[in-house]
């Protein structure tokens, strides 16, 4: 099966519980988010790379004002969600929530935490959809 | 570096804006008009409308907010502008910067002599979860979005990596809020025109009228630290380090310099103007600052023929406090890794050396998020021609700054003005 390089085949992935980047074939960069074209050498000679799914928390945040989805998923200001940025050990970073570290007490999450991928399944048949989210390695 | 110039000078001969606040029964059309009839009043020798002949309008989200697209032709039929060409320019937070620069490249390409900018914004309308839905759109709503960032989300993770990578605690940003509330006190268009201290005190004379325990606040550490008073909303940014959900707008007049003296005797001339673009936050080498804020910095600083040394004022892009720091350091007035020091010893205050956002900033004056571009630029033209009133700064400012963000970075853009 031909996955191009777009968000759908990422998501896809995904809801098949792999963090896949897109490799350039020229210049062997790997990036994450998947792209079409490299910016680095722009070639569009890409080819699908399954992630490590290893990696350490590089910025973070406990969100207590979040938007609607997030509401409706029974997260609020007593009820607060924790996201961030993790740092593979390819080398790339990507946005994730994070769970197993707790949300109520920030102070207490560290930058540098090794982290491992998880894939968070909401809803299910069609309205399936699969969220990337990343835990304490430990 | 670039070394791009200006195919001719370009000055600002007017500015104005409305009052910035929350307005139940205004318009964006209706806050346009009173930036407009304020900037017409700012015109030292006054002029005819009909001598614009080009208009770009700074808006982010006019379509999600007020169910209102196409806004540039409202807002030139609103002031009896057409059928001048009139154009809206989307950048989300930078939208009004970008709408001034797109003003600059009109009259310096040679094809107008007369531009008018201006930007809008009507946010208080929507319920709070619906603006955060909104401002979300500013961000990657593909790949930032579903892992549960927010505005205020994205600038605490990059507070985070600061923290960790210099060392800064949480309470250094409130040093920033301190500061942009203290001008902001002094700014009769600001939707805070109060200080934190102040602040305090309302909320003290209130519970006590409605006869119930007063708060016990010793000073503005103590209700900084307050989560009933100061809630968090992203960790590390509490309420007080988050810019406000605010409706405004803002305009000014531009026109060839060779033509400058048709309308003042103190035109403001922009002599530098940069802008750069960056991917999404987590695409990025460094969290802790932006890259495109550093390259447009320097772009303005190369056309303009000086150095951040030269830079009396600045209004930066505070829409968090965390913003402000770190926009200290990519204009190169500080060091990275020391503009929250510089805030905590009084460096950024409005009598300090390098005084930063004597307006009260996106924080204290409000952050109409397409206008608030256009709002630092009308600061500028009162501090530069010495009619900043109560907040004036206690020196000469030859040379300012303005300093606009969009989403997290992914645009910024920096202009220089000069008053020759
Ligand atoms: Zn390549």
């Amino acid at each position: 099966m031909v996955h191009p390089f777009t968000a759908a085949s990422f998501n896809q992935f995904l809801g098949e519980h792999k963090l896949m980047a897109s490799r350039c074939t020229q210049c062997k960069q790997t990036f994450l988010p998947p792209r079409a074209i490299c910016p680095n050498c722009h070639s569009d000679q890409m080819e699908w790379v399954e992630t490590s799914g290893k990696g350490t928390l590089a910025a973070f945040t406990s969100v207590y004002v979040g938007p609607t989805f997030m509401n409706a998923e029974g997260f609020d200001r007593n009820n607060p969600y924790a996201t961030g940025i993790v740092e593979l050990d390819e080398g790339v970073k990507i946005s994730a929530r994070l769970t197993g570290v707790d949300a109520k007490n920030p102070a207490n999450i560290k930058i540098g935490t090794p982290m491992r991928v998880e894939f968070l399944d909401r809803g299910e048949g069609d309205a399936k959809q699969t969220f990337l989210a990343f835990t304490p390695a430990n | 570096m670039s070394n791009r110039k200006l195919g001719r000078g370009v000055a600002m001969v007017g500015a104005g804006m409305c009052k910035f606040g929350a307005f139940a029964d205004k318009s964006s059309r209706d806050l346009f008009v009173e930036a407009f009839q304020e900037m017409r009043a700012s015109v030292d020798q006054g002029f005819d409308p009909n001598v614009i002949e080009n208009i770009y309008i700074g808006n982010f989200s006019s379509d999600l907010f007020e169910h209102q697209g196409h806004t540039a032709p409202i807002m030139a039929d609103v002031v009896g502008l057409t059928p001048r060409p009139a154009t809206r320019i989307e950048d989300a937070c930078a939208s009004g910067g970008v709408a001034l620069r797109q003003g600059v490249m009109a009259i310096a390409s040679g094809l107008y002599d007369v531009v008018l900018v201006g930007g809008t914004e009507r946010m208080t309308k929507l319920p709070t979860a619906e603006v955060t839905d909104t401002l979300g759109a500013a961000g990657d709503t593909l790949f930032e979005i579903p892992a549960g960032f927010t505005f205020p989300g994205f600038y605490a993770a990059m507070a985070s990596a600061y923290m960790h990578k210099y060392g800064m605690l949480p309470e250094h940003l409130m040093n920033v809020a301190k500061k942009n509330h203290d001008n902001g006190a002094l700014n009769p268009k600001a939707q805070f025109g109060v200080t934190i201290r102040d602040w305090m005190q309302q909320r003290i004379q209130a519970a006590l009228k409605k006869g119930k325990p007063a708060p016990t606040w010793k000073n503005e550490s103590d209700f900084l630290h307050d989560d009933a008073a100061n809630p968090m909303i992203a960790y590390p940014l509490r309420l007080f380090d988050c810019s406000p959900i605010t409706d405004g707008a803002a305009c000014v007049l531009l026109v060839a310099e060779e033509r400058a003296r048709e309308f003042t005797d103190t035109p403001i001339h922009i002599i530098g103007s940069g802008q750069a673009s960056d991917a999404a936050l987590h695409d990025r080498a460094d969290l802790t600052a932006l890259r495109a804020a550093h390259i447009a910095a320097q772009d303005a600083y190369a056309m303009a023929g000086v150095t951040a040394r030269d830079i009396r004022i600045a209004e930066v892009h505070d829409c968090f406090t965390i913003a402000e720091i770190i926009a200290t350091e990519d204009l190169g007035f500080f060091e990275p890794g020391t503009g929250f020091k510089m805030a905590e010893d009084g460096v950024t205050a409005r009598d300090g050396a390098q005084p930063i956002n004597t307006s009260g900033g996106l924080k204290s004056k409000g952050h109409p998020v397409g206008a608030s571009g256009v709002g630092q630029a009308v600061e500028v033209w009162k501090q530069m021609r010495g009619q900043a009133g109560a907040r004036q700064v206690n020196r000469d400012v030859p040379l300012a700054l303005t300093h606009n963000v969009g989403g997290t970075g992914q645009t910024a853009v920096v202009h220089v003005y000069e008053r020759k």
